[in-house]
């Protein structure tokens, strides 16, 4: 089982995923720089946080053009996992491999905080261990987390249980005052329809050690294990 | 020749940023706004010898492949011989 992390200029929580595979996972995890393009040795593939191309443009909006987008894209679409975490959700946005925007939060502050999200499904590679409507704390860093979408995209994934997170507050209620950036819907992570991508805002790879606050992050990279695990 | 692309959001999506702008804008004591919406300007210089129409339907390209994303965002472009 290889993990791969990939590196755009500007990345800055490539390490810390890199440690969590490494230290948590137990397993092999290489840093791929954009420019490559060969992903056949990898299971799984992280889009880290940071600010790719320095978020010029839109956040993700250069990332996308990156030549490594295209190896992604392939990788995905033969059913292998891509988890893209705070700016690699964006970049899934911006590349098209998950449906809606991200766009400024809805009180203009870079957020850097901890919060609460419920998790919504767990019919996916990264959530099957999780529990269903359990409360995970994971802090989020960013400035442009409020998730957009049409009223059909919504529908859709709220019908094909692809939102797996919400914003919630400590009982698990996911309100309007819980929800941090002003995300439609209170949605903090989605899946594809496939379910094998998936991205969000908060950072489970940040909140893996008591030590930092929060070790609820760690199933989610224990499912993903889980899944490749049973594959193999 | 140069090419002008307008970028702004779609009426449907919200522009916290066009909000607060519109709010200092306010304490100005200019009182008759409605509202206010941020959008982008790009100018690109064209080298080649393309046609206007060419340099139009080019243009309209990278405006939508890459200045703007057509899930939030709509754009305009100007030719300027």
């Amino acid at each position: 089982m290889k993990f791969g992390v990939i590196v755009f200029p500007g990345s800055n929580c490539d390490h810390d995923a890199y440690h969590v595979i490494s230290k948590h996972v137990g397993q092999p995890v290489d840093f791929i720089w954009h420019r490559d393009t060969d992903l056949r040795s990898y299971d799984a593939v992280i889009i880290p946080g940071g600010f790719s191309y320095g978020d010029y443009l839109r956040a993700g909006a250069l990332a996308r053009f990156s030549p490594v987008m295209n190896s992604v894209k392939e990788f995905a679409a033969k059913g292998n996992l891509v988890l893209g975490i705070c700016n690699g959700f964006q970049i899934l946005c911006e590349a098209g491999l998950l449906p809606g925007a991200l766009i400024r939060n809805r009180d203009l502050h870079f957020i850097c905080d901890h919060i609460d999200v419920r998790v919504e499904s767990t019919n996916t590679p990264f959530t099957h261990e999780l529990k269903a409507g359990g409360v995970l704390r994971m802090p989020i860093a960013h400035a442009d987390g409020n998730f957009v979408c049409d009223e059909g995209t919504l529908d859709e994934l709220r019908r094909e249980d692809r939102i797996v997170f919400r914003y919630c507050d400590r009982d698990g209620q996911a309100t309007e005052a819980a929800n941090p950036n002003g995300s439609r819907d209170n949605i903090a992570g989605i899946c594809n329809r496939e379910r094998n991508v998936m991205g969000l805002m908060p950072h489970p790879e940040r909140a893996c050690e008591d030590l930092l606050g929060s070790s609820d992050g760690r199933d989610v990279f224990r499912s993903l294990a889980g899944t490749l695990a049973t594959a193999a | 020749m140069k090419a002008k692309v307008y970028v702004t959001l779609k009426p449907s999506v919200l522009d916290p940023q066009g909000k607060a702008i519109k709010h200092s804008i306010e304490l100005l004591g200019y009182n008759g706004i409605s509202d206010i919406r941020q959008g982008k300007y790009f100018e690109i210089a064209i080298a080649g010898q393309q046609t206007a129409e060419q340099a139009r339907e080019e243009t309209m390209r990278m405006a939508h492949d890459v200045l703007s994303n057509p899930i939030i965002e709509d754009f305009r472009v100007e030719i300027e011989e």
